[in-house]
């Protein structure tokens, strides 16, 4: 991609960029704000794909790298889009010894991801969490933002079946 | 401030010193030819304190210091050779051979490796812990150099000499953990980086054979580094 | 904002509070929320309306009760709780009130049980009492009235002296004496100074400091205010784990009505004194707990942390002297300052002063949030506070720090809760989880999931972390799989010792506690999975999962 010395376009005409400038724009053009930019950019598009990442560090003035750097350090990130839902088990200490394993086992078995893989119909993605702090619902699972609490693999299997189905 | 309270005194090994306030423990053992092992310092780059092989024992500290990082003091008393602090560096040393794939014999660097010299420095002959034998890449796509993910011990000197003397910053680490990497731009090709210079520092920074140039054979990779001080120098003369 | 301004947004709302008879209390802090409570809520705001009982009883969101594993909670008048109740329970509830019958038996929660008996409530005194949306709820209950006493009547030097005087000690983990660290700050030389707020809480297991965000948001932000009126800051930022989102939103809320109270911002109460907050979102990532990697955060940059010195203190955010404390310390700041350091300093024991919050969870009866007098048992603690070990099942160990700290067993449960004794005794204070375990767990699985945690929270800076965290996690997981040899063991003490002591950053050094704190109380366990190639609880040797 060529570079110019003035501000870098917009890769698209896409309203989502917009938002991104905004953020860009509160945090002073600056470097600084790198992290709140890319968490603009994974609320508006789901997850930071090479243009975005491209486009925030050329606009901020960050290398290539630190960006790239960056995204790939915090694990709230992802460089991948994400399932149409998502089902996130919590692996906290309370709720690792109140059964988060078996959860985790429940959707091996079921889907034949692992936490952090989404299903190749891009169904559902599976993420661990280290902890909500959801510990008095232990084990605790958030479907689609919802947290439940108490989850037992029996009911986990359930909502996983509910959305596999068209 | 006087001129006198600018200098320090203080002992290693016993042995009286002095030197200037801001001088770092290593820099002073280094002039006086006291040995004490690093692999992510190099004189000219800015310091980490990551390898943690440069550690030593200050009287009145329970914490053992990186000597890299820690500026001498007036009265400290510094050991830079323990039992203990041996031990800690070969354990150090071991965990790096077993954390990529070192294998001397068919490395262009054999013989001018200083993980290699470290480890006879210190006698290991043995590995304690079991290997990790992960997959790692091999990036040729560049003209002219080569990086061997196997060889990579993370010191992060290519990524300080990139955007610290060359100005391009085309290196950085991504990932964390055992997992960390050094990349070039968005984790892409290194021959396909916009950024990257072609000017060789990051090859001849590296302390081990992941960064080389491209046509050497094994133990050919010699690294040179004149040009680390004789910049500094240079530009500290602009600057001041 | 003058003291007179305060007192009458504080008459206002009291009068407006007295005016109803009956206060219908709902519990919308997470753990409930997830326990529909925001329905029950609306349920009996309607069936308020539609029984036109408006006049006498009002219903209304407020923080954490503490018993999160009853939710979803409701109090009434300050004197009932309801426990579990849903939304179907609405019409029980409101046909009980209307005609002044006496509770619902079956939703009632005795509250005369030692979990709400034992406890002194200074950070939570307005969790579950106050609506953490409402800035004149705060101000009703003596909110800000120590900010504005601070700015009008103390020097900076008199703030400090009196944190010093209550002998408060970081609630974050580590225990660094407060008021030391703020005269080192206001000390420190520089164009611009800094406070910054830590609420990243990542200890798995531990939800302090969501709750006292999502409960008492104004509370963290007066503590903030004064902080940064005694070292002289102009600057802050709450770095706050993306994670709480409700948590985040609460903080912007309050944020919002204290600049427009003029609380925030520049010439705060009349004076020269000026101070903005900015939030700053965590993004998955342990070891930015760690002052110098929060920092860098900050900054935009990854989360590694560098060697100290030189301190935050010194050469904090952008160079500059920077106060970094928790969110439980700043909470504890205006009640020092409105009841003076000496209050303070009469509760707890010796070293440990005040109070501390612990979230209890794991195999106990009563999981959720505490704040007990430091000093404390920990049997008082699991076996009164918790109401014990549920299912007939007996107590094993309680884990204690997170993954810094480590697990003690029954043999320590006579030992009082403060800093010197969990040190002593191979754990730590931590930011305040407290985890209980019965016969069901394995203490080398759990040796185990802390290590894996800590593996993968390594930010990879440092050799001895990022290597010996991996070869410590295979060596556990060996044990785990019953296929150790003794050898195994011995390379195992040895690790914990090389990165305990090498390591650059607190995450390193503490990271083989919850492997050490085992070994030396259930050495017997690790024994029999290699010797024995048995697990007493049963857990390991099968599949292994995670």
């Amino acid at each position: 991609m060529p570079v110019s010395l003035s501000k870098p376009v917009a890769p698209s005409a896409d309203k989502r960029w917009k938002i991104v400038d905004a953020t860009m724009r509160r945090v002073g053009q600056h470097s600084r704000g790198l992290i709140e930019t890319l968490h603009t950019v994974q609320e508006a598009f789901g997850y930071l794909d090479e243009t975005a990442l491209r486009y925030v560090a050329l606009s901020l003035r960050v290398p290539l790298s630190r960006a790239y750097g960056v995204a790939t350090f915090y694990h709230f990130f992802t460089l991948k889009p994400a399932g149409e839902h998502t089902c996130v088990i919590c692996l906290g200490t309370a709720c690792y010894i109140k059964g988060a394993p078996q959860l985790v086992d429940t959707v091996r078995r079921e889907l034949g991801i692992t936490p952090g893989e989404t299903t190749e119909d891009g169904k559902v993605s599976v993420l661990s969490a280290r902890c909500l702090g959801s510990c008095g619902l232990a084990p605790a699972v958030v479907y689609d933002n919802e947290v439940a609490g108490k989850v037992s693999p029996l009911q986990l299997k359930e909502q996983l079946s509910k959305w596999g189905r068209p | 401030m006087t001129a006198s309270a600018n200098v320090k005194t203080f002992q290693i090994n016993g042995r009286d010193y002095s030197a200037r306030a801001e001088e770092t423990i290593l820099e002073v053992a280094r002039q006086n030819g006291i040995f004490i092992p690093r692999l992510c310092e190099l004189e000219g780059l800015s310091t980490v304190g990551a390898c943690r092989l440069c550690l030593v024992e200050v009287k009145g500290s329970n914490r053992l210091l990186a000597s890299c990082v820690t500026r001498v003091e007036e009265g400290m008393e510094v050991t830079t050779n323990s039992e203990r602090l041996e031990r800690y560096r070969r354990g150090i040393v071991e965990l790096l051979f077993t954390e990529r794939n070192h294998v001397c014999s068919v490395c262009v660097s054999n013989g001018h490796c200083e993980l290699q010299f470290l480890s006879q420095k210190l006698d290991i002959t043995h590995i304690h812990y079991p290997y990790r034998f992960p997959k790692a890449e091999v990036d040729a796509s560049h003209g002219r150099f080569v990086i061997d993910h196997n060889r990579c011990i993370l010191c992060n000197r290519c990524v300080r000499v990139c955007d610290e003397i060359e100005g391009a910053h085309t290196w950085d680490v991504m990932g964390r953990g055992i997992d960390a990497r050094v990349i070039t731009d968005l984790n892409q090709p290194w021959g396909t980086s916009d950024t990257c210079t072609s000017c060789g520092k990051c090859v001849h920074v590296c302390p081990t054979g992941a960064l080389f140039e491209k046509g050497r054979s094994v133990a050919e990779m010699e690294k040179r580094r004149n040009f680390l001080p004789y910049l500094q120098l240079m530009r500290g003369d602009q600057n001041g | 904002m003058t003291r007179e301004e305060l007192e009458q947004i504080a008459n206002t709302e009291r009068q407006s509070q007295a005016s109803t008879a009956q206060k219908l209390n709902v519990c919308v802090a997470a753990g409930c929320l997830s326990c529909q409570s925001q329905t029950v809520k609306e349920v009996l705001e309607k069936g308020v309306a539609r029984r036109g009982l408006g006049e006498r009883c009002a219903v209304k969101g407020v923080g954490c009760m503490g018993l999160c594993s009853e939710g979803a909670l409701v109090s009434v008048d300050q004197n009932i709780l309801y426990k579990r109740v849903l939304p179907a329970d609405a019409t029980d509830m409101l046909d009980a009130l209307e005609a002044g019958r006496p509770p619902v038996e079956r939703l009632v929660c005795p509250t005369n049980t030692p979990f709400f008996q034992r406890q002194k409530k200074i950070v939570l005194e307005n969790s579950g009492v106050i609506d953490p949306e409402r800035i004149e709820e705060y101000i009703a209950a003596c909110g800000y009235t120590a900010l504005v006493e601070a700015l009008t009547e103390l020097t900076p030097a008199e703030v400090i002296e009196q944190v010093t005087r209550s002998g408060l000690r970081g609630r974050g983990g580590a225990g660094y004496p407060t008021g030391l660290k703020w005269s080192t700050v206001a000390k420190a030389v520089g164009t611009q100074k800094f406070v910054i707020c830590n609420a990243d809480e990542g200890d798995p297991g531990a939800f302090m400091d969501r709750s006292v965000l999502e409960s008492d948001p104004h509370r963290v932000l007066e503590g903030m205010l004064i902080a940064a009126y005694a070292v002289g800051a102009s600057e802050g930022y709450i770095y706050v784990r993306a994670e709480y989102p409700l948590a985040i939103k609460r903080l912007k809320i309050a944020i919002r009505q204290a600049e427009k109270l003029g609380l925030l911002g520049s010439n705060i109460c009349g004076t020269r004194f000026n101070f903005r907050v900015d939030l700053r979102l965590g993004a998955g990532a342990f070891v930015c707990g760690e002052e110098t990697a929060l920092i860098a955060s900050i900054e935009g940059k990854r989360g590694a942390p560098r060697p100290r010195p030189p301190y935050p203190a010194m050469e904090g955010l952008l160079g500059e002297p920077t106060l970094i404390n928790n969110v439980e310390t700043f909470a504890n700041i205006p009640p020092i300052l409105r009841n003076g350091g000496e209050w303070f300093a009469a509760i707890g024991t010796e070293k440990s002063k005040g109070t501390k919050v612990f979230a209890l969870a794991g195999r106990v009866q009563n999981t959720g949030l505490v704040e007990v007098p430091m000093g404390i048992t920990l049997r008082e603690m699991v076996f009164q506070i918790g109401g014990g070990v549920p299912d007939g099942k007996n107590f094993k160990a309680v884990q204690t720090g997170g993954p810094s700290g480590g697990c003690l067993p029954a043999e320590c449960l006579d030992m009082p809760v403060d800093y010197e004794s969990l040190a002593r005794a191979g754990s730590i204070m931590g930011s305040g989880g407290m985890i209980i375990m019965d016969e069901t767990s394995c203490m080398v699985d759990v040796a185990k999931y802390f290590m894996d945690f800590c593996m993968t929270e390594s930010c990879g800076k440092c050799v001895p972390c990022r290597v010996g965290t991996y070869q410590m996690h295979r060596l556990l997981e060996t044990i785990t799989q019953l296929q150790a040899a003794p050898k195994d063991l011995a390379l195992l003490e040895e690790l914990c010792d090389l990165v305990k002591h090498t390591s650059l950053c607190g995450l390193g050094q503490s990271a083989p506690n919850p492997v050490l704190s085992t070994l030396r109380y259930f050495a017997e366990e690790y024994k029999a999975h290699i010797e024995r190639n048995q697990c007493v609880a049963g857990v390991c040797g099968q599949e292994v999962h995670v």
